[in-house]
């Protein structure tokens, strides 16, 4: 009677056991789709753009100085052997990351300071999720805004001024940009801002300064390393920007640092070549995916950096 | 700070400017960006607020038989497809008879929208006996009537810049005068698919292939995330492994959306030969981009629940599993919904990777399913925003208006359900 009651309660347990188990298994199994699509952007992105370097050196993409991507239709049709440099690209999409910073930082900055050290509670919470709002709007209505409203008034005030803008100039999509990217450098800077300790601010109090002189020569310093790190976080967005660009950018790769002019970035280029008729096989379209790959190194590297800053300095005063 | 303190020496007093004045950087530096916003949000107001309505023409029609219908057969088919020009010619020629010159009569009839002839078969078709009648039918005019109606067309620019010539403005003012000419709400607008004609086109299957590829991110998404969540919070001890998940799941989170369509170009399209442009694929891509804010919300939210709940389930004899998911996941469930909601929202606003897996084509059906071909919200408006038409300007901004109102709908949701069901601890 003992015996078998024993062997049932085993057996119950050996089956409990065996679903902790399967339910385990379960769970190690979702959290794998992580590591799955890391995998799959890198293999994918990788194969493509390693058969692309079949067709084109690495080298030429890499350093030659043009962008061209028409391929000929015809093998003796004149001048339409494509040119695959992504230099252009590159220069594009870093004016116009720096038309968007330039506009992004002191805005994004400044607001973080008010808000986390003179800004009222209330006040705060008034504005804080304002400015969070930024961040919730769709980019394709900020390339809408852009190219319907910023762009024709940024040239008229230059035909004004006696001095052609282009329509679709950098100048007009990178600071549209940069109001986007204000709520990622306020709300990140904040937090680093009020992780700065208390007693730091005491001291500086104490030694006589003002509640200004306190931010700008005790806690903006201690802060920087976190500043750093948000304001290299909100680059790594520009880059990957995609919608405000090919909505207010122009399609022409110039090689310019004149920001009235039009430029092309790598994202314009990724969507300019894979919307519309595409055959598979050809070196335009393994282009996008080179493009792609180069993007993927660029941000993810500025982002890893971005969040060690952060993560040191989170340490250091933790 | 008293002001006896500041008015003590030329110094202090200086600090102190420079305090009040930094102070204000501050402010102006926010009251830039909110004032940005306001602008957009207004600018866009004006411009599609146009489009919620949609000018008629008031056509006195006579449905003469050998016209319509010379067989006598009253088959439904041969009834829509019927020829209604001549008919709605004659009844605007009643108003404007002048205009007899075959050059004339094109244009006069080009007043009407291309959508009239359908839509005047649709009405003979659903009541056959409207045949041998006369009728005063409404009409939908053609989009530049549309915008010259609504005051979008200045008729004091040279006549060769503009499409609707000054022939054709008096024609509308003599219409306007017999009170033929109307605004009415825009059906269409909502109730049909895209049209290259501004005053046929609707946001019906742009929503829908929205709506589709949602409910597919939210299917895939939602239990991979927050199973994700629960496996690292609640289960893992760190090792390598959790790290490099852990790792991964950041990393993925500052991947640049439009390489979430090449992957889904690569892989779904390519690799397992999925249906193309279909909201399936553009629910899996979506999926996986907002897996990672998913992960993360959800770990903080498990984070928060204190660990006497689970030592209380532990106590009393519960395993792992019954701790976690008769506990502590149902007291964090309000914070997961929330958190996906957000991240929802965030995927219905995305476009650059659903151009990538060829979201972006013109549809004028309305998707019945995940597999039908579809486009989304946002791609109709980037598809809009790029058409020459001058009548889509007023529809994209429209659209904008409708996207807008259901992101502020699943935020406001997601607020309320944290606000309700949150329990602080």
């Amino acid at each position: 009677m003992s015996q078998s009651r024993d062997l049932t309660l085993r057996r119950a347990n050996r089956r409990s056991q065996l679903r902790e188990y399967a339910i385990q298994g379960l769970l190690i199994a979702c959290s794998f789709v992580a590591i799955f699509t890391t995998i799959g952007i890198v293999a994918s992105l990788a194969f493509e753009a390693i058969r692309f370097f079949g067709k084109i050196p690495i080298t030429e993409f890499l350093f030659s100085l043009e962008w061209s991507p028409q391929t000929a239709i015809r093998a003796d049709q004149v001048g339409a052997s494509g040119k695959f440099g992504v230099l252009p690209l590159l220069s594009g999409t870093l004016l116009i990351s720096f038309i968007a910073m330039s506009v992004a930082t002191p805005l994004g900055l400044l607001s973080a300071v008010y808000l986390a050290e003179f800004a009222k509670p209330k006040t705060r919470n008034m504005i804080k999720p304002l400015l969070e709002l930024l961040a919730g709007i769709p980019t394709v209505v900020y390339g809408f805004f852009a190219a319907l409203v910023v762009a024709p008034i940024i040239r008229g005030m230059g035909a004004g001024a006696g001095f052609e803008i282009s329509s679709e100039s950098a100048l007009a999509a990178g600071s549209v940009m940069g109001i986007m990217l204000v709520p990622f450098i306020s709300s990140l800077s904040d937090d680093v801002i009020n992780a700065v300790p208390q007693a730091l601010r005491d001291a500086s109090y104490g030694m006589g300064a003002t509640h200004t002189e306190t931010v700008t020569k005790v806690v903006l310093p201690a802060a920087t390393p976190g500043i750093i790190g948000s304001l290299l976080l909100a680059v790594s967005r520009a880059i990957g920007e995609t919608m405000i660009v090919v909505m207010a950018a122009g399609l022409a790769a110039n090689l310019t640092a004149n920001p009235f002019e039009a430029v092309t970035t790598m994202t314009v280029q990724i969507v300019t070549l894979l919307t519309g008729d595409q055959e598979f096989d050809s070196a335009k379209t393994l282009a996008a995916f080179a493009i792609a790959l180069f993007l993927l190194v660029l941000t993810l590297g500025l982002n890893i950096v971005a969040l060690r800053t952060v993560d040191k300095y989170k340490k250091k005063y933790a | 700070m008293p002001d006896y303190l500041l008015s003590t020496s030329p110094a202090m007093a200086k600090r102190h400017a420079r305090h009040t004045r930094f102070q204000w950087y501050g402010r102006i530096a926010i009251a830039i960006s909110i004032s940005f916003m306001l602008l957009m949000f207004t600018a866009i107001f004006f411009r599609g607020i146009g489009a919620f309505q949609k000018t008629m023409i008031a056509v006195d029609v006579q449905f003469t038989e050998s016209q319509i219908d010379p067989s006598g057969t009253r088959d439904e088919n041969s009834l829509k497809q019927a020829n209604y020009k001549p008919i709605l010619l004659q009844g605007l020629q009643q108003v404007i008879p002048g205009a007899t010159e075959r050059r004339d009569r094109n244009n006069l009839y080009k007043l009407l929208s291309n959508g009239a002839t359908f839509d005047l078969g649709e009405r003979v078709a659903r009541k056959p006996e409207l045949i041998g009648t006369s009728q005063r039918v409404w009409v939908a005019a053609s989009s530049e009537v549309d915008l010259y109606v609504k005051g979008k067309i200045d008729p004091d620019v040279p006549e060769d810049l503009r499409r609707l010539k000054d022939r054709d403005i008096a024609w509308i003012e003599t219409l306007r005068a017999s009170g033929q000419v109307k605004k009415q709400f825009n059906k269409t607008f909502f109730t049909s698919g895209d049209s290259r004609a501004p005053e046929m086109a609707g946001i019906l299957s742009a929503a829908l292939g929205s709506f589709f590829s949602l409910l597919i991110c939210f299917l895939i998404a939602f239990p991979l995330g927050i199973l994700t969540a629960v496996y690292l919070e609640e289960y893992a001890r760190k090792s390598r492994l959790t790290d490099l998940i852990e790792v991964n799941i950041n990393n993925l989170a500052a991947v640049p959306s439009i390489v979430f369509g090449l992957l889904g170009l690569a892989i779904f399209l390519n690799f397992f030969n999925l249906p193309r442009s279909t909201p399936l694929v553009g629910g899996m891509v979506l999926a996986l981009m907002t897996l990672p804010t998913i992960i993360i919300a959800s770990r903080s939210i498990l984070r928060s629940i204190p660990q006497a709940t689970r030592d209380a389930a532990l106590g009393l004899g519960a395993s792992k599993t019954q701790t976690t998911f008769h506990h502590v996941v149902p007291l964090a469930m309000p914070g997961m919904l929330t958190g996906t909601i957000l991240g929802m929202a965030r995927a219905l606003g995305e476009t650059a990777p659903l151009l990538m897996i060829g979201m972006v084509a013109f549809i004028v059906d309305v998707p019945k399913g995940v597999t039908d071909v579809a486009t989304a919200l946002p791609v109709q408006i980037f598809l809009w925003a790029d058409s020459p038409e001058k009548g889509f300007v007023e529809l994209t901004s429209a659209a904008i208006m409708v996207l807008l109102v259901f992101l502020i709908l699943m935020n406001v949701f997601a607020v309320y359900l944290r606000k309700k069901l949150e329990r602080r601890w």
